[in-house]
This record gives structure tokens, C-alpha cells and sequence, in this order.
């Protein structure tokens, strides 16, 4: 989806973006083991061209991505956080990405009500074979944090 | 049809018919234990499970004094195996709605427990009860207060406002008690408005041969009214509330006088973890790991995850937020929890289309799911 797309309000992006202009978003990414994971196995073995702004870390499956987790990462410096899944009927314990699913939308209540951009936080499904689309999503994903800007809990005293 | 009955209120002395009709649910009831407000000592009013209808002298269900939310007192009543009596508990909308959440979560069961609920006028914070309550006799204060606001006039001389969740409430009602005891918009009929809800409530009701009666058109004039009123003061709570945390740096600004006592945490009837991940060592962070992050902002806020700490309970339960204020009410330096919590609840619930506290049929939305929803989440695909 190009970035235009979005309605959402960034007030932070100008201000950001002339502060730091080589700004490098740092994204944490909680991909599942079973699918995410070796879509980015995948994409590494096949030399795909990916930005290297994306720290991953495995989990079994998104359904134990915690909203803590999310909220640690944004906290401690991550300008984006990305969770990563099986497509919907993939999930090896069935239905653990309808829960991320229903996890991710309540964070986006919450932080977006913060001030903080709707696409510093993403929800996708990526099958073990999509390789290519798994660095297309880190690679749209950094572009569209880039143009955001750092975030602004990077300066933040308080954890 | 709700059988509607009523009790006489003689020289408008409300507490005294309320205390009536507690009697009467233990003596003709067969109510064997009852958990209500009971005057404790000067200027304390804690919730107390009365077996011998003596007691009840001391029973203050009107008291403007909100101590704790008694749902999870309710919870431990009724947890993990039959009390083997009879109970019934008077709590208020705000206990009620709790209780209906903390079911929901297996930790109580409604089967076992009778809930009556009064209309609910507010109350104080705990200082600002035991300011109202000083130097007097506490049961005579609390009638007078009743009165004089059911009257719509200031119920208090020294004018001390109500707890602001209290004020912001729009519940004066219990949903899903099984007996209701009508006190708003009852002036002038002389008697206090009692209606059953559920047949265990007709089946109690039955057994007190109470004196029949309709449900007054002015009482629901004078209930609309009320909640109005108490609708507006939210909405301009909200309001000030999202423009004072529009951002991440004006939350933790908002949050700066946090101490992480995690008062608010032990406070609130909805939290429900058993063992709270904040008192696990997760949070027991290395030397290294302080002085790391200090350096990467300049200077670090201590003690730490306190922005995380408020962020990880508005995940785990704003959803079930009943907004009843014990959280501002624990909170040992004033920070305005309870707004920020109601306001981020509105949204939070308004998205899964919630209302905590509703119906016990009604899955809290992080418990279920569907293979189909919410495509937005994911730029449209599902």
C-alpha cells in the first residue's frame, strides 16, 4: 500500500525528518517460527536484496507475541515493530494468529491514541515459501519508517 | 414482567428502610450470609459478611465512603466450590459489572450468590470520606447525605465534590443483580422502589411478602437526568484527558509522579493475572542494562517501566475497565489514572464493540476469536 494511502496524522514526521537526516529506523520483528521465519531463512539463502534495519526475533507463533513485548520493544528505542505470521487456516497450532490478530488491533487502539503512528506497528502473513514477500514487506516497511521519522519514545526519559 | 414491590421509608430515614429490607432477606429470605457495607470504626466502612441479622445495625450500604470494589471479594466467595448456605452480597453497579468480568475469567461464579445492588449516588474518595465523616454519628451522616442529594441539594456542608469516577459514571443501575433497590426519583412516594431482575431474585423477592407497587414515571425522568449530567462530565474528562496524552513523551509526562507502587494494580477489580508479571524477576534488570539505557537517552527515569508498567494493564484490562475509580483512589501521589484508563477503555471497548459487565454471556474479545475480522489489521488481507 503506498504511503499516501494513510489518513492517519504523523506529528512527528517533519520535525523528525529535518532533525536526523540520516535517520536508520531500527524495526523489531516477532516472526513465527513456522512460516515468517523461514520465509526470511528463504529470502537469505536466495540472496534477496533486504534492508538490514530489521532486528527478528523467532517465536514459536504470534498467537505468544504479548502486547508487552510490542510495548518493551517501542519503549526501549524501536522506531516500528512488525509482527509476522501464517496466512489465516496456516497456523501450525491452529489458530494462534486470530489471537495476534485480535492482540495487534488492540494495540493499535491503545498507542495510536498516544500520538504514535499507525505504521509504526504491522500485522502481516507471510507463508514459509514467500521469501520474496517477506523482503518486500521489511523493505516497504523501512522505507515507510524512514519517511516517519525516529520515534519519539527514543528520547524519552521513562521506560 | 420484574415484580416490582416496595418498603416504606417512615420519617424519610432511607438507611433505615434499606436496613429493613437487608433483615428481612436474612430472616424471611433465607439468606444465611451476607456480605454488606458495615461501619468498622470512625470514619471506616469496609464490606463485612453478615450471619446474624443483628449485625445489620451496622449495615451502611448508602455511606458515600467506596473503600475497595468488593467484586473480588464477591470472586472469593463464591470460588471453587459450593459456600453451603445461601449468600447474598449488596454491591454497588460499578462491583456488580466487576463481578459479571471476573466470572467471565472463571475466577467467581454467580450461581452461588445472590446480588442486590441500590442505586448507586457515588461516594467519596477514602480522604474525603474520612473528612465528611469526622465528628459525626457515621449512619445519621450518611442518611442526610442521601436525602439531601436525592432532594438535589448539596448533600454535604463542607460541599466536597464526589470521586471523580463517581461523578463521571453513567451506571447508577446495576445491570444483571437479581434484586434492585430504587432510590433515584422516588421522592415524594414515600416508599423505596424493590424489583427482581432474574428468578432467583423473584424466588427471594416471593419470600418477603413486600407490598406491591408501580415503577413511577418520575424515577425514570430523574434517572435520565442524572445520567446526563454524569455523561457530560465524562465526555469533558475524555477530552482533557486524550489532549493531555496526545503524544509518548506527554503519557510519560502525564505518568511522572509514578512511584510503581502498583497500588492502582492491587486496586483494580479487573486486573487478573494470580501472579503479576511485574513482581516476577522479568523486571530484575542487570546494572549494566540501567547505565546502557541511560546512555542512550542521557539521562534514564528511575525506577524504570513504569510507562511500560500502565501501557501493559491498559492491554491486559482496559477491555474490562468498569471505571469505578479505585485505582486513583489507591494511588498514593495523584496521578490521574482512573481518566487515562476510562479514556483509553472507551476506545479500546468501543473497538471490539464491549461493554465489560453487560451479560456473563458476553466473551471478554481477547478470549475468542474469528477466522474472518478485523482485515484492516493486516492492509486488508485475511
Amino acid at each position: 500500500m503506498p504511503a499516501t494511502e494513510h489518513t492517519q496524522p504523523a506529528p512527528d514526521q517533519s520535525a523528525a525528518v529535518a532533525a536526523m537526516p540520516d535517520f536508520e529506523p531500527t524495526i523489531v520483528a516477532f516472526v513465527c517460527n513456522w512460516c515468517t521465519y523461514t520465509a526470511a531463512d528463504l529470502a537469505g539463502t536466495a540472496r534477496m536484496v533486504q534492508s538490514p534495519n530489521v532486528r527478528l526475533v523467532r517465536m514459536m507463533c504470534t498467537g505468544m507475541v504479548d502486547p508487552k513485548y510490542v510495548l518493551k520493544a517501542l519503549l526501549s528505542g524501536a522506531d516500528a515493530v512488525l509482527v509476522s505470521g501464517c496466512h489465516p487456516g496456516d497456523c501450525h497450532y491452529i489458530n494462534g494468529n486470530y489471537k495476534a490478530r485480535r492482540r495487534i488491533k488492540l494495540l493499535k487502539e491503545i498507542l495510536t491514541g498516544f500520538g504514535v503512528d499507525e505504521r509504526r506497528l504491522k500485522l502481516t502473513w507471510v507463508g514459509a515459501s514467500e521469501g520474496n514477500e517477506f523482503a518486500e514487506t521489511v523493505n516497504h516497511m523501512v522505507a515507510e519508517v524512514r519517511e516517519l521519522g525516529p520515534s519519539d519514545a527514543r528520547t524519552m526519559m521513562a521506560i | 414482567m420484574a415484580t416490582t414491590a416496595k418498603i416504606e421509608v417512615q420519617n424519610g430515614n432511607l438507611l433505615q428502610s434499606v436496613q429493613a429490607f437487608l433483615h428481612m432477606l436474612m430472616d424471611d429470605g433465607g439468606v444465611a450470609g451476607l456480605l454488606t457495607p458495615l461501619h468498622m470504626g470512625p470514619g471506616v466502612v469496609m464490606p463485612a459478611l453478615v450471619t446474624e441479622p443483628e449485625r445489620l445495625k451496622q449495615a451502611d450500604p448508602l455511606a458515600p465512603a467506596f473503600p475497595l470494589n468488593a467484586a473480588r471479594i464477591a470472586a472469593k466467595l463464591t470460588r471453587g466450590g459450593s459456600p453451603g448456605g445461601t449468600l447474598a452480597a449488596v454491591l454497588r453497579p460499578c462491583e456488580m459489572r466487576a463481578f459479571t468480568e471476573l466470572v467471565k475469567l472463571n475466577q467467581g461464579n454467580l450461581e452461588d450468590l445472590a446480588i442486590v445492588s441500590l442505586d448507586c449516588l457515588g461516594a467519596y474518595t477514602n480522604a474525603d470520606y474520612r473528612t465528611f465523616a469526622a465528628g459525626r454519628e457515621p449512619r445519621e451522616a450518611s442518611n442526610q447525605w442521601a436525602g439531601q442529594l436525592l432532594a438535589g441539594r448539596s448533600p454535604d456542608p463542607a460541599d466536597l465534590p464526589l470521586a471523580k469516577a463517581c461523578r463521571a459514571c453513567e451506571h447508577p443501575v446495576a445491570t444483571g443483580a437479581d434484586i434492585t433497590l430504587g432510590l433515584i426519583g422516588m421522592r415524594g412516594a414515600g416508599h423505596l422502589l424493590v424489583k427482581a431482575h432474574t428468578p432467583r431474585g423473584e424466588a427471594l423477592l416471593a419470600k418477603l411478602r413486600l407490598p406491591d407497587t408501580a415503577d413511577p414515571t418520575a424515577r425514570k425522568d430523574a434517572l435520565a437526568e442524572l445520567v446526563a449530567g454524569r455523561t457530560a462530565f465524562r465526555d469533558e474528562m475524555f477530552e482533557k484527558t486524550r489532549a493531555a496524552t496526545a503524544s509518548m513523551p506527554q503519557l510519560a509526562d502525564y505518568l511522572a509522579a509514578c512511584v510503581g507502587c502498583y497500588n492502582c494494580r492491587a486496586a483494580c477489580p479487573v486486573c487478573y493475572c494470580r501472579e503479576c508479571v511485574f513482581l516476577t524477576d522479568v523486571f530484575d534488570h542487570k546494572p549494566w542494562q540501567y547505565l546502557g539505557w541511560a546512555k542512550g537517552k542521557s539521562a534514564l527515569r528511575m525506577p524504570t517501566d513504569t510507562v511500560l508498567f500502565h501501557l501493559t494493564r491498559l492491554a491486559h484490562m482496559s477491555l474490562s475497565c468498569v471505571g469505578c475509580g479505585q485505582c486513583s483512589n489507591a494511588c498514593p501521589n495523584d496521578v490521574p489514572v482512573m481518566e487515562l484508563f476510562r479514556t483509553v477503555a472507551a476506545r479500546t471497548q468501543e473497538a471490539f464493540a464491549y461493554e465489560p459487565g453487560r451479560s456473563p454471556d458476553e466473551p471478554i474479545p481477547l478470549s475468542v476469536f474469528q477466522a474472518k475480522e478485523f482485515a484492516e489489521i493486516t492492509g486488508g488481507r485475511d
